[in-house]
């Protein structure tokens, strides 16, 4: 699955709105996670998960800073990832299953905020994109 | 059997008070077909599924929308037994419609998706929660006859 250049193009604009509230964007996409899917809670028995804690503050920001530079290498998602991808395969085994999960938490979180800018063909780009830094993520694992 | 709360009861209802079936429908089939292209293999009837704003803006897809979300609309009216509520609807997509399952899942996830643009701030995240446990109460119950 590769993206195309409207597909690319299309994730680039959006970033550009998304990273103006990353940080909120990043704690809010980890709430609605929790609460959505309690089970994705079990990766993280260390967290102190009350909304607006510290720590899911600094997750949060982590996680979205890592799409960013995802979009920041588009053409190049397995480089740029590759670290986190060996993160996710050696140390931290979060089961594939989750990737979705997480992915669908963000869309909902930017389609709440930037409603106007999520058409369906955004949309569509945006979940191809997450689709493929969810693979890349995921690689190394067996 | 799925078990909602008053508070989630009440998060699902006082929000559904305010949704156009109609449009919701439409946006949440619309997105199914564009985002999921594979799903366009159920409509083969439609006509012109070519491209997102063909799909968007075909009629058959807004009066399959509607139907499919006027349908939703008894879920909410029967949240605690959705299985037999939906124990005909489910024969049909098994034995007739053949519909894979993980569609409803698929569909269940663009409704959320389509209530958090509408609503915005309000689909706080305990509100998408109780959505949640709803989408996933209705593709059980739709798979719930299947054999």
């Amino acid at each position: 699955m590769s993206l195309t250049k409207t597909e690319r193009t299309i994730i680039v604009t959006m970033w550009g709105k998304i990273s103006s509230q990353a940080d909120a964007i990043g704690a809010e996409t980890l709430e609605r996670l929790f609460l959505s899917y309690p089970q994705t809670k079990t990766y993280f028995p260390h967290f102190d998960l009350h909304p607006g804690s510290a720590q899911l503050r600094a997750h949060g920001s982590k996680v979205v800073a890592a799409v960013g530079d995802a979009v920041k290498s588009i053409d190049n998602v397995a480089g740029a990832l590759a670290k986190l991808s060996e993160l996710h395969a050696y140390i931290l085994r979060v089961d594939p299953v989750n990737f979705k999960l997480l992915s669908h938490c963000l869309l909902v979180t930017v389609a709440a905020r930037f409603p106007a800018e999520f058409t369906a063909e955004a949309h569509a780009a945006w979940d191809k994109f997450l689709s493929v830094v969810s693979s890349v993520l995921t690689e190394k694992y067996r | 059997m799925v078990h909602f709360t008053a508070e989630e009861k009440a998060a699902i209802t006082s929000l559904w008070g305010k949704v156009n079936v109609e449009e919701a429908g439409h946006e949440a089939l619309g997105r199914l077909l564009v985002v999921y292209p594979w799903t366009q293999r159920f409509f083969d009837s439609f006509g012109n599924l070519s491209s997102p704003s063909a799909i968007m803006g075909n009629p058959k897809v807004k009066a399959h929308g509607k139907k499919v979300l006027t349908s939703f609309g008894d879920a909410i009216k029967n949240m605690d037994n959705l299985k037999s509520a939906f124990a005909k609807l489910s024969e049909l997509h098994c034995d007739k419609l053949h519909v894979d399952p993980e569609n409803f899942k698929l569909l269940g996830n663009m409704l959320v998706i389509v209530m958090a643009s509408h609503f915005g701030k309000e689909f706080n995240p305990e509100v998408q929660a109780a959505w949640q446990k709803l989408v996933a109460g209705v593709a059980i119950a739709l798979a719930h006859k299947y054999h």
